[in-house]
């Protein structure tokens, strides 16, 4: 029987805490410029305009079809250098935590736009047809007529991402990001308790996340009342 | 004010409008009615350009609307629409419906909008429900709304897309009392619907439908009177005799 020995976690909090503030900045920052540039390729894959619509959709299937831990990687690789030679900075600038949220932010945006776009297909033409009876030009009629009601209606479906997100941080554990998964794989690789951290680190993953699962629901009921 | 010239359109295989014309003059009511799927909706949303159409002319207000550069934008912000579903912004308080387009569309300013805003309000009887949302008024209240939301840009013509048929009948005749006001003002108006009653009252021309077609065009005391047509004598007795 493994002997299990929790004594490593009480002095590690504070090191813990650290991982899960890159862990919900990471997911902040995703979530935030993932459903503006997922709105704006819902949009883009709604225009009439062929070329504008084709693009949308193939930056959304290129997204959905590659691992994402794999979207990680290549930024990962690519970005830092690449910052480093436009903006001139030097080798001992840490970039992995802004080429994270990039990835994030480029990755969730392709699944965000299809919720946004069942969003916009969820409200009724009518509204587009009395916003540009109005006077408004097309864009006009999507941004104050037809988004509002499409988010709220997505509301829910796009808390329930943002959960599934802040799980899928944890995957930049390959670039050695002390996210809350990392720091606690680096506290239990050093205190040779493997074993207990990945358990209260998933004990807290789990709460979390249920906790939040939980209050979408509560919201998905009074949106739907 | 209003010409439709020998307008066609269709749907693929099936003709939806065909040699439809049709002359409005400023000041006049002209009631369009006939059978469902006659085209009456249609040939209304090809009037401010919300239908596309494949032939003919329509000029409103001096502006080609079929024309390949028509700014219609700007056409349509003078031109009001009333629709069968009101349409109201459910997401935006009932002042807020009034003055968005005021100030995206018009650029007046807040404080000009919400005057403007009131005092239309007012005109239909429902100023203490400004702050309300759409959802929280009856149809025919919500209705009143969207006819004064159209009258806040002071359109120069009127559409009204059977604005009574998807309400309590008892509501209708709250709506039909703020049209017959706006057309005793002498707004321009078209407008489709089965209100025969409120065609007797105020309209100057009935336009009869049928198939695509606007197969009678009378001065409305004739139609009702001496209808020309087998379809239109058809149509009349059934939508009077109730």
């Amino acid at each position: 029987m493994y002997d299990f020995d929790w004594s490593s976690i009480p002095g590690a909090l504070p090191f813990l805490w650290q991982g899960m503030k890159v862990s919900l900045g990471i997911t902040a920052v995703a979530v935030a410029a993932g459903i503006a540039w997922g709105t704006v390729l819902a949009v883009m894959r709604l225009s009439p305009a062929r070329a504008v619509s084709l693009f949308a959709a193939g930056y959304v299937g290129l997204f959905r079809s590659v691992p994402l831990v794999m979207v990680l990687l290549w930024f990962f690789l690519i970005v830092p250098s690449l910052l480093r030679d436009v903006l001139r900075l030097s080798h001992a600038t840490d970039l992995r935590l802004a080429s994270a949220m990039v990835a994030f932010a480029l990755f969730e945006a392709a699944y965000y736009s299809e919720i946004m776009r069942a969003g916009i297909q969820s409200v009724s033409k009518g509204q587009r047809a009395a916003a540009l009876a109005l006077g408004m030009t097309p864009l006009q009629a999507m941004w104050h007529v037809v988004l509002p009601q499409a988010f709220r209606n997505m509301l829910p479906l796009l808390l329930t991402q943002a959960i599934i997100l802040f799980q899928d941080t944890s995957l930049v554990y390959v670039s050695a990001l002390a996210d809350f998964f990392g720091a606690a794989y680096k506290v239990g690789d050093r205190d040779g308790r493997l074993v207990e951290m990945l358990l209260f680190a998933g004990a807290v993953y789990f709460v979390l996340c249920s906790a939040a699962s939980w209050a979408v629901r509560l919201l998905r009921r009074r949106v739907l009342a | 004010m209003i010409s439709v010239r020998d307008v066609y359109k269709s749907y693929g295989e099936v003709e939806v409008l065909a040699a439809c014309s049709v002359d409005v003059r400023k000041g006049e009511v002209i009631v369009v009615c006939g059978p469902s799927g006659s085209g009456k909706s249609t040939l209304i949303k090809c009037i401010n350009g919300l239908e596309p159409f494949e032939r003919g002319q329509i000029v409103v207000d001096g502006v080609e609307v079929g024309r390949r550069g028509t700014n219609l934008s700007r056409l349509r912000a003078r031109v009001g629409m009333v629709f069968q579903q009101f349409e109201l912004f459910p997401h935006m308080k009932v002042i807020d419906n009034l003055t968005i387009a005021q100030v995206k569309v018009l650029g007046r300013s807040r404080e000009e909008a919400r005057r403007k805003a009131l005092a239309l309000l007012d005109r239909v009887g429902l100023r203490e429900h400004a702050d309300k949302h759409p959802g929280q008024l009856s149809g025919g209240q919500q209705q009143r709304v969207a006819i004064a939301r159209s009258l806040a840009l002071d359109p120069v013509c009127m559409l009204f897309d059977e604005p009574t048929s998807a309400l309590d009948p008892e509501m209708i005749n709250e709506v039909l009392d703020v049209m017959v006001g706006l057309a005793r003002d002498g707004m321009t108006m078209v407008v489709v619907t089965h209100e025969m009653g409120f065609a007797r009252k105020v309209a100057s021309r009935v336009v009869f439908m049928d198939q695509g077609r606007i197969v009678e065009e009378a001065p409305t005391a004739e139609f009702f009177a001496q209808p020309r047509t087998d379809r239109a004598r058809q149509f009349l007795s059934k939508v009077l005799h109730h």
